[in-house]
């Protein structure tokens, strides 16, 4: 059972405080996108060996959405930090590297 | 015979008896005993029958590794399948009955199997009861389940009690023996928050059966010092008869404490988990002694070596008056001396190494015991008992040499760290060749949350294999770990452990080497599943040369012991079978928990009334009180109907809905969703979330709303009322109340997060209730002086009144049709209110209704429920909800998706109303068929139904359903098949059924 | 109002600690930016508290302030103060972005105490709760074996536990069963 650290509370809690919510960092397409950008969207989440950015919510804490960057390996946790942001920060990406040179995530790596 | 004997017994309190049975037997033992040491002081060495061929069996082992020491425990409610003898530490009055036997222990007709040894080999099942076909199922599962399964399951509930406990530690040390001891003081020391514990009742593990010296002290003494000093650190926490059952991800580890297995009589749970998150874990579980393969290896009475030792030691038993031991090393000839010093017989050690021991061979011989080298038992003579050996050369084929009588056998094919809970969560093992063991890696450890290795074992659980390895190799391991943790230990050195040197133990993995098939086929690896070393052989030629596949095929290391004795060899006879080195053969998976836990310590206390939370309203009581038939929503339990006396449920629910449609019903609305949505942005944030527009409502108004989700799916609907300017108040289904607040806040936290907008969920901050039908406003005038006419509080209105003195808001909203008022109030004034307004109603006969009454009565109006109607595939426009979906709105979460091809498909089914042409009620969830087959040969459908009831008011069934063009095709009649045969015919209507104009509500 | 209620409608247990209904209590949940000068201002006016820091518990005279989230506090006042309270904080908060809710009624209210208390939460939260690691003042939201649930710690050594309403018997008769004699575990107490 996982740990993780909720970036809106800094608690450290269990797996059983959290709720997993998939894929972050989608870009929303809504009425006027085209149907493949729609497609995409909705159905075509990111599944890799290794890091993956994903939803949290800390339903039995604070409240509060976050990302979590976590190896589907290794279950290493790369970091967590809030869902406010478009893109992964800097230093997540860098604890990625260090373990997974040449690893990649859409469109940012 | 085994027997008590005058010395020995370190663990006994020998001034108390303690009285206990077996098999109804009358038998004494004393207070340090476990139940195998008091079985084998009464020369009760036959405990039980294999589970194949009902093979006399006997304790082989002391601890947890047991394979053959099966009982029931106890009785009655108390009784407990599959006990390990040596781990049941004995109490006054204990009972045990020995396993899988008929009629008797020692007369088992089962026992004819072993005679038809030979036509039942590995794989005997798969291969002989495949044909004919039919006969499986009539024939040979009856009969094979019959005789099959190890011990009875008890039957009525368990009447202990059971707990969880978190618990939180730098370090977590597993093992209390000397090395576990040796880390955690080490870590402690250190700084680290450490918690230590042991499986049994005692510290020190085997180290004390073993002698030696620690830092000059006789190890006992060290160990008693050490427990000591442990036990004065504010920063350790020690727990005896608590079992490392688990390693799991990222530090988390499970305890299973034994609370009072060993004290029945006491108040207290009888066993509580551990759920122990670490920073490091260290393992320092110790090793296993293997047994050695040959000829008749299973006749009670053939031993560990190192069992021997214990039961000697501890408990003061002999095993036998005349002990042969067998080994491939050197350890068990401490069982040797131990036995001929407590004025035992050992008529030889057979040694199969050529080359013979060291230090302690010399021990042994100056005592006086006859040791020969490169010799090895051909076969042991005895059946229910071992009566004597015959011996061979190791490096033969089994040519006896010589023949021995002895009633007991020591033996031992050297040690097996227990790594276990090493490999639990993914940690490696390496191949010991020099002592024919697997190992922990330390360069794979099991990885944490930071990658880092959060596991280590310690002393014989890594391989170390003398006291002064031992406990160097500990305090390595628990400095290590409290480094990891960010403490900074002691530079001290480790205290220094001494033993006799031994010399090289050498592989043997079957005896005599060139044992021909008829000792293999007496040669058991695995005592329990009853596997021998022909039966892994026939798996290889087979081709099952995956261990996996081998395990499964032969059973070897199945069930209860989980292999504990017999991995190691059956893999090493594997890997010979298949020509390659075990390296490669590899081992099965280590699979938590270590040995069998209870299932309720896994419950806990989740039993019973805490089984699972109940959610109540706050009017909850009322209904218990008035024979409310209650069913589930969610976690809610809310009344289905209140029968009155002998009153049938149906009958209640016609009875509530014919008073509340002709004068006055009440419903208890609490569970409903309300969740308060305000800001500057909240009517724009509604406008997402609804398919309508909220932003236009006005304050003091009300109106509904359906919910999708961005898949374009209902998900839930509900009466919004807009509070003021910039507060709203989303009233959501029952179900939805947690959930849409979570939604709320994802597109709140996740996506819009510059959006002024704040949520709370005050779902129960209110009871609610609903006060429905014609006499509604009279009765509420009775209890207030604000107006509640229709044009101070029209259809769709909400106002904050007095009623019955209570500050409360009134809704006029309805899902009955009826003249309808939601009446929120405080929750803690919830009962209050309900109590005021059955004594106002009463002259009108109030009538409380249920869930039932409420789902028949929005049916005849025809309006839809989430869950009935939609299902997860359903979209608003199914359901002819147009309406409800703004075409003013670029967007709102689900537009984009219900704009997909699927989507606008003109052949999706459609809501209707649905009649059967007999008035009878169309069976729940039938199906529409249509002509013609599809791709698969079933017949074609062409709608299904949705929800379907008997309606008092019409007398007769309704339902409603989503029909192929249905909303075209009104008056067209079309077939439901019923399960038994027949279908029904019902001719399609429109979903209203009741008051189609609204005349009742809007009054 | 005599007529009010809790949900456990004052029940007690002891055991190797006591479990009690803490009786009405005016809860608010306010939202807004915590950080704000105003916030700070509206709380202090309305409870006469600070704004608590990051998972604390501030209590004064039949007041607590407690941190719910970054954005969010449960403000706790006596039961018949609610309106004024809230009437105080919307006056000083006027203009700003927030939100001030009266949940009084939406949630159950206990207290645990006595040696043992440590330990009756310790067998159902998954949380730390050595005396080193849970001290006074810290509050705590989290899960209480199936629901949520939030607590915080006195000075005396009792814990103060806010759930919902709906689960008050489940929760009064889990923290009973964990309570229950011969259930000691000998490690906080």
């Amino acid at each position: 059972m996982l740990i993780l650290t909720c970036p809106c509370c800094g608690v450290t809690g269990e797996e059983t405080e959290f709720h997993q919510g998939g894929e972050a960092h989608l870009k929303r397409f809504g009425p006027g996108s085209s149907d493949d950008d729609f497609h995409t969207y909705m159905f075509a989440k990111e599944n890799p060996k290794g890091a993956h950015f994903e939803r949290w919510r800390h339903n039995n804490g604070c409240g509060k959405w976050f990302i979590a960057a976590r190896d589907t390996v290794t279950l290493e946790v790369y970091g967590t930090y809030p869902a406010q942001t478009h893109e992964p920060p800097q230093h997540i990406r860098d604890a990625i590297t260090a373990r997974r040179p040449g690893w990649t995530w859409r469109e940012f790596a | 015979m085994s027997t008590r004997l005058a010395k020995g017994g370190r663990l006994l309190d020998k001034g108390r008896a303690l009285n206990f049975t077996f098999n109804g037997k009358r038998l004494r033992g004393h207070p340090g005993d476990t139940l195998a040491s008091a079985l084998l002081a009464n020369d009760q060495m036959l405990v039980g029958r294999s589970f194949k061929y009902h093979r006399p069996r006997g304790i082989v082992a002391s601890g947890a590794e047991e394979p053959n020491a099966l009982v029931g425990l106890g009785e009655g409610a108390r009784f407990e399948p599959n006990q390990r003898a040596t781990t049941t530490e004995l109490f006054d009055g204990l009972t045990c009955i020995s396993q899988n036997h008929w009629p008797s222990l020692d007369y088992d007709i089962g026992a004819v199997n072993t005679a038809f040894a030979r036509f039942l080999p590995a794989g005997f099942y798969y291969k002989t009861f495949i044909h004919p076909r039919p006969f499986w199922k009539h024939v040979y599962e009856p009969f094979i389940r019959q005789s099959a399964g190890l011990g009875k399951a008890p039957n009525p509930g368990d009447p202990d009690r059971y707990e969880h406990f978190y618990a939180f530690c730098d370090v977590l040390v597993i093992g209390g023996g000397v090395a576990g001891l040796q880390a955690a003081l080490a870590a402690a020391e250190a700084g680290a928050r450490v918690m230590l514990i042991e499986q049994t009742a005692h510290w020190g593990g085997r180290a004390p059966v073993d002698g030696g010296e620690v830092g000059g002290q006789p190890t006992e003494e060290w160990i008693e010092a050490t427990v000591a000093k442990l036990r004065d650190m504010p920063n350790v926490t020690l727990r005896l008869r608590c079992m490392g059952a688990g390693v799991y991800d990222h530090g988390y580890a499970l305890g299973y404490e034994r609370v009072s297995d060993h004290a029945p009589e006491a108040d207290a749970p009888r066993h509580r988990l551990w759920r122990i998150r670490a920073g490091q874990i260290v393992t320092a579980t110790g090793a296993i002694e293997r047994p050695l393969s040959f000829a008749g290896n299973d006749v009670p009475g053939v031993m560990l070596a190192s069992a021997v030792r214990d039961y000697a030691v501890n408990y003061g038993v002999s095993a036998g008056d005349r002990t042969v031991v067998v080994t491939n090393n050197d350890d068990a000839y401490r069982t040797a001396i131990t036995l001929k010093q407590l004025g035992l017989e050992v008529p030889v050690i057979l040694d199969a190494r050529a080359s013979g021991g060291g230090a302690l061979a010399d021990e042994a011989r100056a005592l006086g015991i006859r040791v020969e080298n490169g010799k090895a038992i051909a076969k042991v003579k005895g059946s229910k008992r071992v009566e004597g050996v015959a011996i061979c050369a190791q490096a033969g084929e089994g040519a006896v040499l010589e023949e021995l009588k002895c009633d007991a056998i020591a033996m031992s094919g050297g040690w097996s760290p227990v790594v276990h809970l090493w490999s639990h969560c993914g940690g490696k093992l390496i191949w010991d060749s020099a002592q024919a063991h697997f190992r922990p890696d330390p360069a794979n450890p099991p990885r944490g949350a930071k990658g880092e290795g959060f596991v280590s074992a310690a002393g014989a659980a890594n391989g170390a294999s003398d006291l002064a390895g031992v406990l160097t190799d500990a305090d390595a391991a628990g400095k290590a770990a409290a480094k990891a943790v960010g403490h900074k230990p002691k530079t001290t050195a480790a205290p220094k452990g001494s033993q006799s040197v031994e010399a090289p133990m050498q592989a043997v993995w079957l005896m005599p080497q060139g044992a021909g098939i008829r000792l293999r086929m007496k040669s058991w690896l695995d005592y329990q599943n009853d596997v021998k070393v022909s039966d892994v052989q026939l798996a290889a030629r087979e081709g099952y040369e995956s261990v996996e596949h081998a395990k499964r095929y032969t059973t070897l290391g199945m069930a209860t012991d989980q292999g504990k004795l017999s991995n190691i060899n059956g893999l090493a006879i594997l890997s010979d079978a298949l020509n390659q080195p075990i390296p490669q053969t590899g081992t099965t998976t280590f699979r938590p928990p270590y040995t069998p836990i209870s299932l309720s310590a896994i419950a806990g206390s989740a039993r019973g009334e805490i089984f699972q939370p109940i959610r109540k309203t706050p009017i909850h009581d009322w209904h218990e009180d008035n024979g409310a038939h209650f069913e589930p929503v969610g976690q809610w339990r809310r009344p289905y109907c209140f029968p009155k006396g002998e009153e049938s449920h149906r009958d209640a629910v016609n009875r509530e809905i014919n008073q509340t449609r002709a004068r006055l019903g009440l419903l208890d609305a609490s569970t409903l969703g309300k969740i308060i949505v305000k800001g500057p942005d909240a009517g724009k944030f509604l406008d997402m979330l609804y398919t309508n527009m909220m932003s236009t409502l006005k304050p003091g108004k009300c109106r509904y709303g359906l919910m999708c989700n961005e898949n374009g799916f209902l998900v839930d609907d509900g009466v919004v009322a807009r509070i003021d300017e910039d507060t709203f108040l989303c009233h959501t289904t029952t179900g939805g109340a947690e959930s849409i607040h979570g939604h709320m806040e994802d597109w709140l936290q996740c996506e819009w997060w510059d959006w002024k907008v704040y949520t709370a969920n005050v779902t129960e901050q209110y009871a609610q209730i609903a006060v429905v039908g014609p006499k509604a406003r009279e009765t509420l005038a009775k209890l207030t002086t604000d107006d509640l006419s229709n044009e101070a509080l029209p259809f769709m209105g909400w106002a904050d009144i007095t009623l019955a003195g209570m500050p409360v808001r009134v809704y006029r909203i309805s899902f009955s049709g009826e003249l309808s008022y939601e009446i929120a109030v405080a929750a803690s004034l919830g009962r209050a209110l309900w109590d005021a307004l059955l004594e106002a109603g009463a002259e009108h006969g109030v009538t409380p209704y249920g869930t039932e009454g409420l789902h028949v009565m929005r049916a005849e109006k025809g309006f839809i429920m989430i869950g009935d109607e939609t299902d997860g595939t359903v979209i608003p426009q199914d359901l002819n909800m147009q309406w409800a979906i703004s075409k003013k709105k670029d967007d709102y979460l689900g537009k984009r998706a219900q704009e997909r091809s699927h989507m606008t498909d003109p052949n999706r089914w459609k809501l209707v109303g649905l009649e059967t042409l007999d008035g009878s009620v169309l069976p729940d969830g039938a199906y529409a068929t249509a002509a013609g087959h599809n791709a698969n040969g079933q017949r074609n459908t062409q709608g299904r139904v949705t929800s379907t009831y008997f309606s008092p008011t019409l007398g007769r069934g309704i339902a409603m359903g989503l029909v192929h063009d249905g909303p075209d095709r009104i008056g067209e009649v079309i077939e439901f098949p019923k399960v038994d045969g027949g279908v029904v015919k019902t001719k399609i209507v429109d979903p209203v059924f009741y008051d189609k104009d609204g005349e009742k509500q809007n009054v | 109002m005599s007529d009010a209620v809790t949900a456990l409608n004052g029940a007690r247990y002891e055991g190797f600690a006591t479990i009690e209904d803490q009786g009405l209590t005016g809860m608010i949940t306010l939202r807004g930016d915590l950080a704000s000068k105003e916030v700070k201002a509206a709380v202090k006016s309305a409870i006469g508290l600070a704004v608590p820091a990051q998972r604390q518990a501030l209590t004064g005279d039949g007041a607590a302030a407690l941190w719910m989230s970054p954005d969010e506090l449960l403000l706790m006042c006596p039961y018949d103060k609610v309106g004024d309270t809230i009437a105080a904080l919307e006056q000083a908060l006027k203009g700003q972005h927030f939100l001030a809710v009266n949940v009084s009624d939406a949630r159950c209210f206990m207290r645990i105490s006595g040696r043992g208390a440590r330990e009756v939460l310790a067998k159902v939260c998954p949380v730390d709760l050595s005396p080193d690691a849970f001290t006074p003042g810290m509050f705590r939201r989290t899960r209480m074996a199936q629901v949520p649930a939030a607590f915080w710690l006195d000075e005396a050594g009792a814990f103060h536990l806010v759930c919902f309403r709906s689960v008050a018997d489940y929760a009064f008769d889990l923290l009973k069963a964990s309570a229950r004699p011969g259930g000691e575990v000998g490690l906080y107490a």
